[in-house]
């Protein structure tokens, strides 16, 4: 394991645009809340991408049971710190369960940053020492770019549950999610194979 | 022929089996018990014991999306643990079946479950969910039938409460 103190701080857009480009075989990819799911979506739309627009924390709730549903595709959460602060147990959920396709990424800025940067009460925690002390024995901070794609490499080939903490800087997202929801829920059942139409999507 | 006072629990399960239901999402209630042991031992039911309510509107919906169906059993106080997230089903326009055990309902003896109990269907109504009440064990079946029917075939959160009535007012040995 890496101490936090030792991750290098990384842009959270760079890090989406370097998360999506490793994934070659429709693996599912939860958005969390806020500037977290802005920056997947600004990393260039894919049919297996969820934006969550609301429901703060669920993120791993949500990719959880979309890895039940389809134990054979890979399914990462990518949830902010703050939102993980406020859904801390269902990672004693996800360690309880062991689902094998499930990674959670956890993008750490210590700050609510959408709604102007306060920082978390969390200031002293850490989020990789939590997920361990869950039961996810996989969890490690990632130390720099290079390390993180190494991570996502090592989530992709081997069984999971997986857990990445990321650290990050302080710039803002490039771009904001459209905001229709029936539609992101639509294109990503299509995404998933869930749904069948004979219209377009 | 069995009592419908006793068999509702296998009632409901024999429902979920017909409704081709694959994860159950749960907090623990005495009164689901023996419905919970009986998905435990369906190998073909995810089950799935959260630490908050909230997690399992997360979970069915990741189930949903997914493409399998699910159910989220609770107690009548976890309805209150659910407000904000109660929007995923309603924005999303997806099924959210919910079947809640009733405290502070019916000869309560804990004063502490009155207030939220009192208060359930209300809450999950102004969360624009369906709500129907089941007070008498032959009620039970037909209205979680209803429940499951109602969420998978509108696309919103549903949910039967079955009444303390059904379920018996604890008393805690006394």
């Amino acid at each position: 394991m890496i101490a936090a103190h030792n991750a290098k701080r990384m842009y959270r857009f760079d890090l989406m645009q370097r998360l999506v480009a490793r994934l070659e075989h429709e693996e599912a990819v939860i958005g969390g809340i806020g500037n977290t799911n802005f920056d997947l979506w600004s990393a260039g739309h894919r049919p297996q991408n969820f934006y969550m627009l609301g429901s703060m924390g669920l993120a791993v709730p949500i990719a959880l049971g979309v890895a039940l549903a389809q134990p054979n595709r890979k399914v990462f959460a990518v949830e902010g710190d703050g939102s993980l602060l406020m859904q801390l147990g269902c990672l004693a959920t996800v360690a309880t369960l062991g689902p094998k396709n499930l990674a959670i990424l956890v993008m750490d800025n210590g700050v609510y940053q959408i709604t102007g940067g306060q920082q978390t009460p969390a200031a002293r925690a850490d989020f990789v020492a939590i997920a361990q002390g869950c039961g996810l024995s996989h969890a490690a901070w990632a130390a720099d770019e290079t390390d993180f794609e190494r991570q996502v490499g090592h989530c992709l080939e081997t069984d999971g549950p997986h857990v990445i903490a990321v650290k990050l800087d302080d710039q803002p997202p490039v771009s904001q999610t459209e905001r229709d929801p029936p539609q992101i829920r639509d294109r990503f059942m299509r995404g998933m194979g869930a749904k069948r139409s004979k219209l377009p999507g | 022929m069995p009592d419908a006072a006793e068999d509702w629990p296998d009632q409901i399960y024999a429902l979920l089996k017909e409704h081709d239901i694959r994860q159950v999402a749960l907090v623990p209630d005495a009164g689901h018990s023996r419905l919970i042991k009986r998905c435990l031992a369906d190998n073909d039911i995810k089950v799935v014991t959260l630490t908050t309510e909230e997690e399992g509107i997360g979970m069915l919906f990741g189930a949903w999306l997914g493409g399998e169906k699910g159910v989220l059993l609770m107690q009548s106080s976890g309805v209150g643990n659910c407000i904000n997230m109660l929007s995923v089903p309603i924005a999303h326009r997806t099924p959210l079946p919910m079947i809640v055990t009733m405290r502070g309902d019916y000869g309560e003896f804990n004063p502490f479950q009155v207030p939220m109990g009192n208060a359930t269907q209300q809450v999950l109504e102004a969360m624009g969910t369906l709500v129907k009440r089941a007070d008498a064990p032959e009620d039970v079946a037909p209205t979680v039938n209803a429940t499951l029917r109602m969420a998978f075939n509108t696309y919103r959160p549903t949910a039967t409460l079955i009444g303390q009535r059904v379920i018996g007012a604890k008393t805690f040995g006394k």
